[in-house]
């Protein structure tokens, strides 16, 4: 199909683009990397009257250390992500998430605000950055706000930001001494999305126990879920396959997935737990190796 | 017609395509690309109901909106229809309009349609018709449409049945009678896509003239251009069809669609030329779609595996509306259901069934896969209850080489085939026994792995004639012009090396020209796996005879018997006097300037219709390893092993090309596709989104093989090849994975193998007390 007519207009500053979204209101859309935007316009799913595009803001792509954070520019791309140094280097798990998304095509034009700021329930961002426990700077009319993943996500592509908001950085605390991330997805075989996906990010005491764990779900809810009963099962324990095992298995308490075509609601809760202990494994394998 | 033929070389061998540059370079010349002055876009309201009555339509907006120029409804066209001849006695054929009226039948069926300056436009026009429909009840599946009670799909008719045929040969009753054991089935083979990479479209354009050139994306433009004058009720003569580049059929592209005669109508109504593209959801609910048959058999055996007869019965779903190629495929088992076995004793029964769902069609492989899936899951489930092997039952079985020609129990005669040494050669590549060992060792560590084997027959050609002419041009060099055109099989390079070998000239040298009625001879078309064997087969006897032609002006010109001139390089020699050479240039100079001998016609051009009123039975065996991972469910094909007999082979490249695209579609049948429509008959698998369409990165790795046992009635030798991948795969993974959960007692899962499905399977196998070891 073919979208509805519209007009566009480049933004040069976030400021300029807060202005033109409160100018436009509710027929405006910000465009990013367009890849779930002009998808939706093709198929009138969508039919903003303007597009303002951001990617003629200088500034906000890139992936920089900031204290104890690393700091990713709303801007960018997926494969920018995955081959950044610094990411590499203190996040694999967000390297993980990265590397599955969609395909070349999808990872050279998608943006990680995008990804969050469109809070799609089959992302992959949306999950590993609440696993992270990352943050995200939202900039509306005057001054900027932050938000964390945990309260970010509201519903089905909801979140907390509001209408004539910019969402500019995505902000990742540095895991401790210690850490291990990853992330593992059983991608849909038509879409490529999220069936079930898991991340994890699991602190480890040097005597072998947990000192932190967060872990986070997709394809359960209509967000990421974090699956608290893991979390609090793992604490403190011995981080042997035995007490990983038992943790994940509570990794689907609590959700309540909806089956599709493709999976059942159990066949999904099901591979959640196995998912998780894969993710919890190959973290807790990570944060040895570091 | 025999010639002093030497090989040049240029059959057999692996020739990069020469089409290919073009193509890749972006720089073909598909439907969408044709842009005409004045040029005006169609574009269609759809229904979603599977089963509705049309209440009222209301057009008022849509033709209010500047820029639009036509908006029509099913009565303003209601002359108009899709012809459909029967193929079967007593067939019903229930009305085919061009747009919906008074009811609709299908979700996807067009109830109104729009011509407007732009696309876009069409589209928001369309968007702006008022439909108000009254639900009525539908039925999906066609065995549930059998039963009492069920919901009639097509209320004109008073069930749901199209046709019923048989086919019986031998004494079926005795060998039941006779059996020691009786292996009953009941296996479905999932509903398919074709999806061609590049959807169904049309550009036509009325000329001044009152002549009609229609560009489309067709398998078939003679076909297609005789179907278009009887819809129409346009002469035949005044229509031009040119198939330009065309981006994959699959067989989706072989009939006339409604959306093509009513460009054509609104075309010459409005006196401009009309563009239409399907968008992708479009082509998903619209082109008739594959597979989607039920068959339930039975195998009279006895204890020591010897088959003694077959019964089946197939339950076909052919959808709500019947295009000309619709009640084709599930026809097949008729010819098919032996298999590549001795089995004289047979009871073929198909009951096919209109549902309310998009029509079905021929899709790569049009029954063969279905039939192929009975017999091939029917002997692996047969030896596993007789507790034999299920090589050595095939092996005892198979019809041996020196029965050919065979006359299999349902009255068909195959023309040659070495069953044993394709699959010899398919156990030599995959290494089978090591594959074995490796299984029985996975299974001691508790995991699910199985191997899996095919044996399969492939009927290829038929479908009528062939035409092919070979034209010598003045200066030397050669045109070929065949009805059968290409649409990604490379016609261009594998015809022009016969032609060049027959001719003994350069590649180069041989132009190929199809896909355009006004400059081809009548034609037929390419699918069913015909183009080596009708199209080259048409040409190869058409270079046979202006060779024939040629020799005798050639010796005209040297004053040498006939007999004693030779082809040579480039032309024709004196035999022992190489120097005196005459080549085909001079020839050509000759036949066209009255240097000819006394009494022959100028000119040097033959064309040949060629019809060997047989089909060209090509077979293989194909070897599969598969992984189950017991906690998922996730499938893995480890191993596929593809050997495939097509007899004479012209270029292996683009056979071993036919091999791989059959078999991605093979597998995305065993592993991952499935159109689904819901409770409502709503699609729910209609896009890219969900349905899950094998990608190049989900392609395991092949090992392609052959034998070539040549055809005895073909002038090349040649068998088809093109659907080989969706016969032999899908059941060679299916026996792969029923090996696999067979420690687990599961002995059958229709396809397709998805995790979830599997996961299930095993869920509640384990589940099953005896399961537990
Ligand atoms: C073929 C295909 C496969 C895909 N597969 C996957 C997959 O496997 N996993 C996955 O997670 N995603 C997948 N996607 C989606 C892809 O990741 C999108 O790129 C992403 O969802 C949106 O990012 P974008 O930069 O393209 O945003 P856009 O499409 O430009 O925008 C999306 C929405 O976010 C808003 N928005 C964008 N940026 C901002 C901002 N900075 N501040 C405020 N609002 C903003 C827009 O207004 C719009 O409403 C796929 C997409 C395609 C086309």
């Amino acid at each position: 199909m073919f979208p509805a007519s519209f007009g566009y207009v480049a933004a040069h500053s976030v400021e300029e683009a807060v202005q033109l979204l409160t100018k436009h209101g509710e027929d405006a859309k910000l465009l990013a990397g367009g890849h779930s935007l002009i998808p939706a316009m093709k198929l009138r799913l969508a039919s903003p009257r303007t597009l303002i595009d951001l990617a003629t803001v200088p500034g906000l792509r890139g992936v920089r250390m900031d204290g104890n954070t690393l700091a990713i520019g709303a801007l960018t791309v997926y494969a920018d992500v995955a081959s950044s140094e610094l990411v590499q280097k203190h996040l694999p798990g967000l390297v993980d998430a990265a590397s599955v998304i969609g395909d070349v095509q999808v990872r050279n034009r998608g943006t990680i605000g995008g990804s969050i700021a469109h809070a799609d329930p089959g992302a992959d961002f949306p999950v590993i950055l609440t696993a992270l426990n990352a943050s995200f700077v939202l900039q509306p009319r005057s001054g900027s706000r932050t938000v964390a993943a945990d309260d970010f996500f509201i519903d089905f592509y909801t979140t907390a930001m509001a209408a004539n908001e910019v969402l500019t950085e995505i902000r990742v605390p540095l895991p401790m001494a210690g850490s291990g991330t990853a992330y593992v997805k059983l991608p849909h075989p038509a879409s490529g999305y999220v069936v079930v996906s898991a991340g994890a990010l699991i602190t480890r005491q040097p005597s072998g126990s947990c000192a932190l764990a967060r872990v986070a779900l997709g394809g359960l809810g209509s967000g990421p879920v974090r699956a608290v009963a893991t979390e609090t099962e793992l604490q403190g324990k011995p981080l042997t396959p035995e007490v990983i095992a038992a943790a994940a298995a509570r990794a689907a308490e609590e959700t309540d997935p909806e089956g599709d075509t493709y999976a059942s609601a159990e066949y999904k809760r099901h591979v959640a737990i196995v998912y998780t202990r894969r993710a919890i494994e190959a973290a807790v394998q990570r944060a040895s190796a570091s | 017609m025999t010639t002093d033929h030497t090989p040049t070389g240029l059959i057999g061998a692996s020739i990069r395509r020469v089409e290919d540059p073009v193509l890749v370079a972006g720089k073909g010349c598909y439907v969408d690309d044709i842009q005409l002055p004045g040029m005006l876009y169609l574009a269609f309201l759809r229904t979603t109901y599977p089963h509705a009555k049309i209440i009222s339509i209301n057009t008022n907006a849509a033709k209010a909106m500047a820029g639009v120029l036509a908006v029509v409804t099913g009565e303003d066209v209601k002359q108009l229809n899709i012809p459909v001849a029967p193929m079967v006695q007593d067939q019903k054929i229930p009305p085919h309009p061009l747009l919906a009226r008074g009811a609709v039948h299908e979700a996807g069926v067009a109830v109104a349609a729009v011509v407007a300056q732009s696309r876009a436009l069409a589209q928001d026009a369309a968007g702006a018709i008022e439909v108000e429909y009254e639900a009525l009840p539908s039925v999906i599946d066609a065995e549930k449409a059998l039963e009492p009670g069920a919901p009639l799909a097509r209320e004109e008719l008073n069930s749901n049945i199209c046709y019923v045929a048989t086919k019986k040969g031998g004494d079926v009753d005795t060998a039941f009678a006779q059996a020691e054991h009786i292996c009953r089935m009941h296996i479905a083979s999932p509903r398919q896509v074709a999806l061609a990479i590049e959807p169904r479209g049309i550009v036509v354009k009325p000329e001044p003239t009152g002549d009609l050139t229609v560009w489309l994306s067709t398998q078939a433009p003679h076909r297609v251009r005789g179907d278009l004058a009887t819809a129409l009720g346009f002469p035949e003569h005044k229509i031009r069809v040119i198939a330009p580049d065309v981006g994959g059929g699959f067989g989706s592209k072989g009939p006339l669609y409604r959306e093509y005669v009513l460009a054509c109508h609104l075309a010459l109504k409005l006196g401009r030329p009309i563009k239409w593209i399907a968008t992708r959801s479009e082509d998903f609910v619209t082109t008739i779609q594959g597979r989607d048959q039920a068959m339930t058999s039975e195998l009279a055996l006895k204890k020591d595996g010897t088959i003694l007869g077959l019964k089946v019965r197939v339950v076909a779903n052919l959808g709500a509306y019947l295009y000309s190629s619709t009640a084709g495929p599930p026809q097949r088992m008729m010819g098919m259901a032996p298999g590549s076995y001795q089995i004289q004793n047979c009871h073929v029964e198909v009951v096919a069934v209109f549902t309310n769902t998009t029509p079905t069609g021929p899709y790569r492989g049009a029954g063969r896969p279905e039939s192929v899936l009975n017999i091939e899951r029917l002997i692996d489930k047969a030896a596993k209850e007789l507790g034999l092997d299920r090589l050595a039952m095939r092996r005892k079985n198979f019809i041996r080489p020196e029965q050919f020609p065979y006359k299999t129990g349902v009255g068909v005669e195959y023309d040659s085939g070495d069953y044993e040494k394709s699959l010899a050669e398919a156990m030599r590549l995959s290494d089978y026994d090591k594959l074995i060992r490796e299984r029985d060792a996975a299974r001691g560590r508790g995991e699910l792995v199985g191997v899996g084997v095919s044996t399969f027959v492939e009927p290829s050609g038929g479908a009528g004639f062939e035409s092919g002419t070979v034209r010598v041009e003045r200066t030397g060099e050669i045109t070929v012009l065949t009805g059968s055109s290409s649409h990604g099989q490379g016609h261009e390079t594998s015809y022009a090396q016969v032609i060049a070998d027959k001719m003994h000239v350069s590649m180069d040298h041989v132009a190929i020209r199809h896909g355009d009625t006004l400059a081809i001879q009548q034609g037929v078309g390419t699918f069913g796996s015909r183009s080596m064997v009708m199209g080259g087969g048409s040409m190869t006897l058409a270079a046979e005879r202006v060779i024939q032609k040629a020799r005798r002006i050639a010796a005209h010109l040297v004053e040498a018997a006939p007999e004693d001139m030779m082809q040579a390089d480039g032309g024709f020699a004196v035999a022992g006097v190489p120097e005196k050479k005459v080549t085909w240039r001079q020839i050509a100079a000759a036949a066209y300037g009255g240097r000819v001998p006394p009494g022959m016609e100028p000119g040097l051009q033959e064309t040949v219709f060629f019809d060997p009123r047989r089909e060209a039975w090509g077979f293989g065996a194909h070897v599969a390893m598969v992984r189950i991972d017991r906690e998922t469910g996730k499938p893995t094909i480890e191993k596929l092993v593809l050997v495939d007999d097509c007899g004479v082979i012209i270029n292996p490249m683009i056979v071993e090309g036919q091999v791989h695209g059959g078999v991605a579609q093979g597998l995305g049948e065993a592993l991952r596709e499935q159109m689904l429509f819901g409770e409502e008959g709503q699609a729910l698998t209609g896009t890219l989104m969900n349905y899950a369409v094998m990608r190049a990165g989900d392609m395991p790795h092949l090992t392609v093989g052959e034998t070539i046992t040549p055809n005895p009635f073909n002038p090349l030798g040649v068998k088809g090849v093109g659907e080989a991948g969706t016969n032999g795969a899908p059941p060679a993974v299916a026996n792969a994975m029923m090996d696999a959960l067979a420690p687990l007692g599961i002995d059958h899962i229709d396809m397709p193998y998805t995790a979830p499905k599997l996961w299930e399977a095993i869920r509640q196998a384990e589940r099953r007390p005896a399961a537990r070891s």
